[in-house]
């Protein structure tokens, strides 16, 4: 028996790794990857595959010049490339991928330490930077009009820095509906115009399914909500931060817009027609950027809704979700400091407080 | 007597190279990061603020040093202020009449050369403790070191934010290049704010890994001649060891010899 080693606790085995954490949550972003396929062509996946290439390059060659363990196995940087890529608007020019990856994976990530030890979540900032860079190319989406369609006529706009300039090709947000009514007062989606030709006629469904102008990934919130449900079971990712994100996200548009005829509609439209679905199961979530004890998950799921709303409805940009996650990102050690007090440890009363304000008097100058 | 003036030179040299790179104030001391951060949108008027400074600096080091042995010691610091304020009042009015659009370029950051940390520092660590003529040398270091950095950090966020190079304005006169197209794909991220905190950290990061590389090669330099000069002492020890036991063995041998005519003769 002496051949026994008994290690310190905890002793529990699982099959677990960033690997398969990794693999999880690759196919959760499938269905939203096929939903773009569907509705984009093939364009923005030869955007994701820029992307995906060129986090895992930068990776791969941080490591190499600075003599590091080769950690590209863990697929942590193909997720991120993914994310990355889900985030952009269908058609980009080429390089804004290519620059969006590097920058995410060595910048945000490697720079830090790693995987593990990023301060922000490095797809959401590198959407973020991308969008300061060029705000122009990254605020212009386009009718998603069909595989078909899609293929055959993305391919043109490669390099094409002005997709405004060509008619028909562009199309409003239906955020960019509801920026415009909370100046006016008219109904969110009275601006709107329905996508042609694949709409179903319903403003609320084309919605839900993801036909209308928005990101490439995060436009269809039924791909989403099916990837989100399934790193849910799969416990891959903390049910209360999305739950608790997209009801305060309904609560506080609710409570923004209660004086409004249309309150129904910006809670539906603030619901599905942004990227709130996609940022709240695949962004808010990440391991390394979001708190873990439950009273700070409750604060940052809060916070992250109510900033949402905020910058959604008051800020210059239509969009609110990227800028949210990343301020509580970075608010996350802090809201870590709201740790649970150990077993035993007596209640502050007002009694005890004061008496230990007055302790140091009492003991003199023995200090000073 | 050429040598000691050879010295000298050196001397004041250090001096100088000290504050270009030795100690960088905006690479290795990280001062004055406020206009450094504000004022680099552009190569121009990062040289801009750079001259600037550089003036106010070289200056205010003269009057503190000359002045240092009367300031007392409780209020140095107001003192210094005021030096230095005076300065850049002057500054401001001569850039005001005669480089307008520099001096509407740099606007609040210009009269806030006052409060900038290198200079203060400059008058309370070198300045108020040394000779005027080392104290002006310190200061055109120091101020050039400043200039080269922000240039640095302006050309590199100008290029990439805006796609130009070096566009500015003297008077009537323009210069500057625009690259055919550039400018419509530049990556505007840079000449915000955002931008400047990144180039800076990037600058700085990339900077410190030259100068310690450098540094090290240095020092492994100097190793490998301490350690040629050790190896020659060894060898002179050795040679003077060796040398003496040959000495002591020629004496042996003639003792033996001695003996031995000694020994032969006793024999007979």
């Amino acid at each position: 028996m002496s051949n026994y080693i008994v290690s310190t606790s905890p002793h529990f085995q699982s099959t677990s790794s960033t690997k398969t954490i990794m693999l999880d949550v690759i196919i959760a972003l499938i269905p939203a990857t096929i939903a773009m396929i569907v509705l984009y062509g093939i364009y923005p996946l030869f955007l994701m595959v820029l992307c995906v290439g060129s986090a895992v390059f930068g990776e791969w060659i941080y490591n190499v010049i600075t003599k590091k363990p080769q950690s590209v196995g863990d697929l942590s940087a193909v997720v991120t490339g993914m994310i990355l890529a889900l985030n952009l608007p269908p058609v980009v020019p080429f390089y804004v991928p290519i620059v969006g990856g590097l920058f995410s994976i060595i910048i945000v990530k490697m720079l830090f330490g790693g995987i593990g030890k990023n301060f922000a979540n490095p797809a959401i900032t590198g959407r973020i930077f991308l969008m300061l860079c060029w705000t122009g190319i990254m605020t212009t989406f386009v009718v998603p009009n069909g595989f078909v369609e899609g293929t055959k006529s993305f391919f043109q706009h490669a390099v094409n820095i002005n997709l405004g300039a060509v008619d028909g090709l562009t199309s409003a947000t239906p955020l960019a509906s509801v920026k415009a009514s909370v100046e006016s007062g008219a109904a969110p989606l009275a601006g709107y115009a329905m996508v042609s030709g694949w709409s179903t006629g319903n403003a609320y469904l084309d919605m839900f399914l993801g036909i209308i102008g928005g990101s490439a990934g995060e436009i269809c919130s039924l791909a989403i909500l099916v990837g989100g449900l399934y790193l849910v079971v799969r416990k891959v990712i903390d049910w209360k931060i999305p739950a608790i994100y997209i009801a305060s996200t309904v609560i506080f548009t609710a409570l923004f817009f209660c004086k409004s005829e249309y309150c129904g509609e910006y809670v539906y439209t603030y619901l599905f027609g942004g990227g709130l679905l996609f940022g709240a199961f695949f962004m808010a979530t990440d391991y390394a950027t979001s708190p873990k004890s439950t009273i700070a998950v409750v604060i940052y799921a809060l916070l992250l809704g109510l900033l949402t709303v905020v910058f959604r409805k008051y800020s210059t940009m239509n969009e609110g979700v990227s800028f949210a996650i990343l301020l509580m990102n970075i608010a996350t050690p802090l809201l870590e400091k709201i740790a649970p007090k150990a077993f035993g440890t007596p209640k502050k009363t007002f009694k005890k407080i004061f008496a230990k304000k007055a302790k140091p008097e009492a003991e003199g100058g023995k200090n000073g | 007597m050429s040598n000691s003036k050879n010295n000298v030179w050196q001397q004041k040299g250090k001096i100088i190279s000290n504050g270009l790179l030795t100690s960088n104030p905006t690479f290795r001391l990280v001062l004055g990061m406020c206009p450094t951060l504000a004022v680099t949108t552009s190569a121009f008027s990062g040289l801009g603020m750079g001259l600037a400074a550089t003036v106010v600096l070289v200056c205010s080091n003269a009057l503190v040093s000359l002045l240092r042995k009367v300031i007392p010691d409780k209020v140095r610091i107001p003192a210094f202020v005021l030096i230095i304020a005076t300065f850049v009042s002057l500054l401001q009015m001569l850039l005001q009449k005669f480089i307008p659009t520099l001096y509407s370029m740099l606007g609040v950051y210009l009269p806030l050369i006052v409060v900038n940390c290198i200079i203060l520092a400059r008058a309370e660590a070198f300045a108020s403790v040394n000779k005027v003529s080392d104290s002006i040398l310190d200061g055109l270091g120091m101020g050039l070191g400043f200039t080269l950095a922000l240039t640095l950090l302006g050309f590199i966020r100008e290029f990439i934010g805006s796609g130009t190079i070096f566009m500015g304005s003297i008077g009537a006169t323009e210069f500057g290049l625009t690259l055919g197209k550039l400018p419509e794909y530049s990556m505007s991220l840079f000449v915000l704010p955002a931008g400047g905190f990144l180039t800076l950290g990037l600058v700085m990061a990339a900077f410190n890994a030259i100068y310690s590389a450098a540094e090290k090669k240095k020092k492994e330099k100097m190793e490998a001649i301490a350690a040629q000069i050790e190896e020659a002492k060894k060898e002179a020890e050795d040679f003077a060891k060796l040398d003496a036991e040959l000495a002591a063995a020629n004496e042996a041998q003639v003792n033996t010899e001695e003996n031995k005519a000694e020994n032969e003769e006793v024999a007979k």
